[in-house]
């Protein structure tokens, strides 16, 4: 008793100290938005949320959420469930809340599918076929809108063109104004992930959803009961009085609940119908005369197989890349590209007279003024110190293991 | 042919770059990896019709046997679930290995087909799965056209 009676004050107290810290946090992401975001002059991946730091501190406040409250309240009722019910009790909670953390971590550290921006030539190439495909354009007259049609499973497909990657954007992709790039099959922008959700991390988000609400509704059962069997033995009063903490946190999981829970229950909607949160606010697919989802299969369990159980597909970036002029080419953590990277090389070194080999990066003489040399410099030595962010599936689970320990 | 290479190092000593050309991805199955198979008028006089066809619908092959969702993706979505990710750090997921069979096929068609007419594929990969480029070379001497100052490096991995 005298044990559970030290608890008493600390759990409370912390808990108390802890939401005031995450609304300090929230009130800071808030205000700072988008500037916050400082758009670096890499070409292919000019996007600050993936910093290293700034990644850190959007994704505190999950985590802060997750970490803080959650385990703080549950610690109280902990030896008291393991001695009068099954030790098992805390132990599948805490496994729980390590796959939350791990899935957390996933989504916010992994590449969403950003598309890389096209290179000058094929950006050229584009802008040619454009020009060939609306013809003489009558001076001050607008040109007409670039889009293109595609016929997908005989549904005609609009694809926009996208100004700042120059690029079509495939189907289901759209570009990204906080991360300012864009995203294959764009989801949404997490600002509790800090991170973009699209084709490449959203089980992942749909999973760290599902296990949160799990955690939260098994915090939340084994409170009740905790303060339930308290009750048995010295009523219910006495209960609010020894384990105000527990209290306290059945009413914070309560309100945690309906939004943790909601938000699942609305991706499991949109997966059933193989639909993104982008595509759904938009309303692309429904009303009347509009196009029927050519994506769909038409079936639950199809669509849900595909989004879930559907293949790992590789990051196209290249995060190691160095921007400086006398750099060699960046380590590669995927082999293939690394063969087909030396077997392209050697061939642009003797071809290229004047300019040295910049790996990522067309030559400075021809980099647009907004993407300016100095500016690429400055960025990439955070980049080189950072660490490896990874590119393939399989060099991500380091990468969590790393952040846990941060 | 306007010019001939004997190999992929005779290409590298004695050409410049002229052209670049850019095939596109085919949506027309939806979402997945698969690219145009119509052959660009800029290839005309340098490689048969056929050859290029066959290495596109090679690689469209390759593309399809990597996202096919089936058995093999089932267990191995599964198992990375249940252990949190972290096989992935003992065992390549499928389409890593599929990318790499792609990578030794592409090389492998520069070294045979595509450098012996002065052409050179760049691996899809490396332009972020959108196109799949083709460098076209004019033998140094004979042209005096040349881009010169462009590059083949990737935009991304």
């Amino acid at each position: 008793m005298k044990s559970e009676l030290t608890l008493l004050t600390d759990p409370v107290f912390l808990v108390l100290l802890r939401m005031i810290h995450l609304l300090e946090l929230q009130s800071v992401v808030l205000c700072a938005g988008p500037e916050a975001v400082n758009v670096t002059c890499e070409e292919t991946y000019p996007h600050s949320s993936m910093d290293w730091f700034n990644q850190c501190s959007r994704m505190e406040k999950a985590q802060s959420f997750i970490v803080n409250i959650l385990p703080d309240c549950f610690i109280v009722g902990c030896p008291y469930l393991a001695v009068h019910l099954s030790p098992a009790i805390p132990v599948f909670a805490v496994l729980l809340f390590v796959f939350v953390m791990a899935m957390l971590l996933r989504t916010s550290f992994s590449d969403p599918g950003v598309l890389p921006r096209a290179l000058p030539e094929e950006a050229n190439f584009i802008e040619m076929e454009i020009e060939a495909a609306n013809g003489n354009v009558l001076a001050g007259q607008r040109p007409p809108p670039r889009i293109k049609n595609v016929q997908i499973n005989n549904q005609i497909v609009k694809l926009k063109y996208c100004y700042t990657c120059k690029i079509f954007r495939p189907p289901r992709a759209s570009h990204c104004s906080i991360c300012d790039n864009c995203v294959d099959r764009f989801d949404h922008h997490c600002p509790w992930v800090g991170n973009c959700v699209g084709k490449r991390n959203y089980r992942y988000f749909y999973l760290f959803t599902l296990s949160l609400s799990l955690l939260t509704i098994y915090i939340f059962a084994f409170d009740i009961v905790h303060v339930a069997l308290r009750s048995v033995d010295s009523g219910f009063v006495n209960t609010i009085k020894e384990t105000p903490g527990t209290v306290l946190e059945v009413l914070v999981c309560f309100f945690t609940l309906w939004s943790v829970v909601g938000l699942t229950g609305f991706h499991t909607y949109l997966i059933s119908l193989n639909q993104t949160t982008n595509e759904d606010i938009k309303g692309s697919w429904s009303g009347k005369n509009r196009v029927q989802n050519p994506y769909s299969h038409k079936n639950i369990i199809e669509n849900c197989c595909e989004v879930l159980c559907g293949p790992t597909y590789p990051s196209v970036l290249d995060r190691r890349g160095v921007m400086l002029e006398d750099s060699t080419s960046p380590t590669p953590s995927d082999a293939s590209a690394a063969s087909t990277h030396k077997s392209s090389n050697p061939v642009s070194q003797t071809t290229k007279s004047s300019a040295p080999l910049i790996p990522n990066e067309h030559t400075p003489d021809e980099a647009k003024p907004s993407i300016g040399a100095g500016t690429q410099k400055s960025t990439s030595s955070p980049k080189e110190e950072k660490p490896p962010s990874p590119t393939s599936p399989n060099a991500v689970a380091p990468a969590v293991i790393k952040e846990s320990a941060h | 042919m306007a010019t001939e290479f004997h190999n992929l190092q005779e290409l590298r000593h004695s050409a410049s770059l002229a052209n670049k050309v850019f095939i596109q991805r085919d949506y027309t199955d939806g979402t997945v990896c698969k690219f145009q198979t119509k052959f660009p008028s800029e290839l005309d006089s340098r490689i048969e019709r056929t050859l290029f066809e066959d290495t596109v619908k090679m690689l469209n092959n390759y593309y399809a046997e990597a996202e096919k969702i089936g058995g093999q993706s089932y267990i191995e979505g599964c198992l990375a679930c249940l252990t949190v990710y972290l096989v992935f750090l003992c065992i390549e997921t499928r389409y890593d290995k599929v990318l790499k069979k792609i990578s030794r096929y592409i090389q492998e068609q520069n070294e045979k087909v595509y450098a012996p007419r002065g052409l050179l594929i760049t691996d899809p990969i490396e332009r972020g799965m959108r196109v799949i480029e083709i460098s076209v070379y004019e033998d140094r001497g004979s042209s005096g056209s040349s881009s010169g100052s462009s590059t083949t490096s990737s935009s991304g991995r």
